[in-house]
């Protein structure tokens, strides 16, 4: 089976997260803060086999495109991510994620004695780093588990 | 030195930290030719944690200065206890104070101090975070014994939480310093640290005890294993106790070892080496008046050259 043939039917309006690393497609859908309750279509494919990454993860979200800072933090877990807008059943835009070079108000610090985490009027913010991402106000290093700080 | 703000060692170069210890040298060398420098601006003293040293170290280089001081006393009777966010209260002594000297439990808390005022803020300390002008002071100690290149130092104890050791690793990188960090696995480096120290490619080596790098050093920094910073208080008692010296464990050392700790000691360094050749400590604690009337002299001079900058229009 080739990236081209889906096992899922096209959508209508749009995005398709394309080419994310086999097991992420779950944390995709919490950075996306889609749990279900907010009446989308999602479809996810799971390990699928692809040419690329031998085996990716996909997903497919019906009725809503993907702001910046979504797609920002999408790069953090997913850095070979395809995101493809799709409008009346055609992809209008096809993008490749890029690493920022900051992540705002998107991932929360999992240290407990961080500033960050006393009710102050801040957002969040992370440095990217080779490996990982760093919390500007408490210096903690994030790397593989960063998707288990997402807090979109 | 041009920075608005002394928040953590990673802003400190080496020009930096010369500039400074050069002008603490200076101080040290003729007191009175600062007396009264800054005369007629206030420092607000804002300790969100308890401290005697670095309160009463900030106040007094404040004074000799001219600066006075004004101290919000403790947490328990100030707005802090009603609930006011930090951001907050920094922003209405801003009105009161032309700098402000923040200690906060927690870590980044000057951070974002300095992003919601104009006046410098130095960071007394910020959970176990960073202490950066403790480091100031010890690096002055270190310079005036030892100088502060071709340099091998020991830094022992708590050096998980301990914010002093965190500042001064990072601002030894500057230097041709070689670190030994010496401490039961529990209390290792933190991550962030570590992580600095790599991004320098700093010359860094690990042990569990003391005895085999004793004889190879310059600088041996004592810290105290901190209960309060335990989450676990029966982790403290396992390894409390360890990693103590006395007179006789120096007796592996060479002689022109310098002892330093950032002070209170507990047991960690016992009365015994009070006596000897090698004990700085309470030096390296009296350091803390030039050094921190440096860095307040050089804050304010460059919060007054902000203020008299013309603007392009």
């Amino acid at each position: 089976m080739s990236d081209h043939e889906l096992r899922v039917s096209k959508i209508r309006d749009g995005t398709v997260i394309d080419h994310v690393e086999g097991g992420q497609a779950l944390n995709v859908l919490a950075i996306l803060g889609i749990d279900g309750s907010e009446g989308l279509g999602v479809s996810v494919g799971m390990n699928v086999p692809s040419d690329r990454l031998g085996r990716k993860d996909l997903v497919k979200v019906e009725g809503r495109e993907l702001s910046q800072s979504e797609v920002d933090v999408l790069s953090l877990i997913a850095p070979e991510a395809t995101i493809n807008i799709i409008r009346e059943f055609e992809v209008v835009e096809k993008n490749r994620v890029t690493r920022p070079d900051r992540v705002v108000g998107v991932l929360s610090c999992p240290n407990r004695n961080c500033i960050t985490n006393a009710d102050e009027p801040v957002d969040t913010r992370f440095e990217v780093v080779a490996d990982g991402v760093r919390c500007d106000y408490c210096s903690t290093v994030l790397r593989s588990d960063i998707a288990d700080h997402i807090d979109v | 030195m041009r920075q608005d703000h002394l928040i953590t060692a990673t802003q400190l170069s080496r020009d930096d930290i010369e500039a400074v210890l050069d002008r603490a040298r200076e101080v040290a060398a003729d007191p009175e030719a600062y007396a009264g420098r800054h005369a007629g601006t206030m420092l607000a003293l804002c300790f969100f944690e308890p401290s005697t040293r670095t309160r009463m170290s900030f106040d007094s280089a404040a004074q000799r200065l001219g600066i006075d001081t004004i101290d919000m006393g403790d947490v328990d009777s100030s707005s802090v206890s009603k609930g006011e966010s930090l951001a907050d209260t920094v922003r209405v002594i801003e009105g009161y104070a032309d700098s402000i000297v923040l200690r906060h439990p927690s870590e980044g808390a000057a951070t974002l101090a300095a992003e919601f005022v104009d006046v410098p803020v130095i960071n007394a300390g910020d959970g176990a975070g960073q202490h950066p002008s403790q480091t100031l002071l010890d690096l002055h100690t270190i310079r005036e014994n030892h100088g502060l290149d071709d340099l091998t130092v020991g830094i022992m104890g708590d050096l998980k939480y301990g914010r002093t050791v965190h500042s001064l690793a990072t601002a030894l990188t500057n230097f041709d310093a070689r670190q030994h960090f010496i401490s039961p696995e529990s209390l290792r480096l933190p991550r962030s640290v570590r992580f600095d120290l790599h991004e320098t490619g700093a010359q860094v080596r690990e042990h569990d005890d003391l005895e085999a790098v004793l004889p190879e050093l310059d600088v041996l920094y004592v810290t105290r294993i901190q209960k309060e910073r335990f989450p676990d208080e029966n982790e403290y008692h396992r390894v409390a106790g360890e990693y103590r010296i006395d007179a006789d464990t120096l007796d592996a050392a060479p002689d022109d070892l310098t002892v330093m700790h950032p002070l209170p000691r507990v047991d960690e360094i016992a009365p015994d080496v009070d006596d000897t050749e090698h004990a700085r400590y309470f030096e390296q604690a009296h350091n803390g008046i030039p050094v921190r009337m440096a860095l307040l002299d050089t804050l304010l001079e460059n919060a007054e050259a902000d203020e008299g900058m013309e603007v392009d229009r």
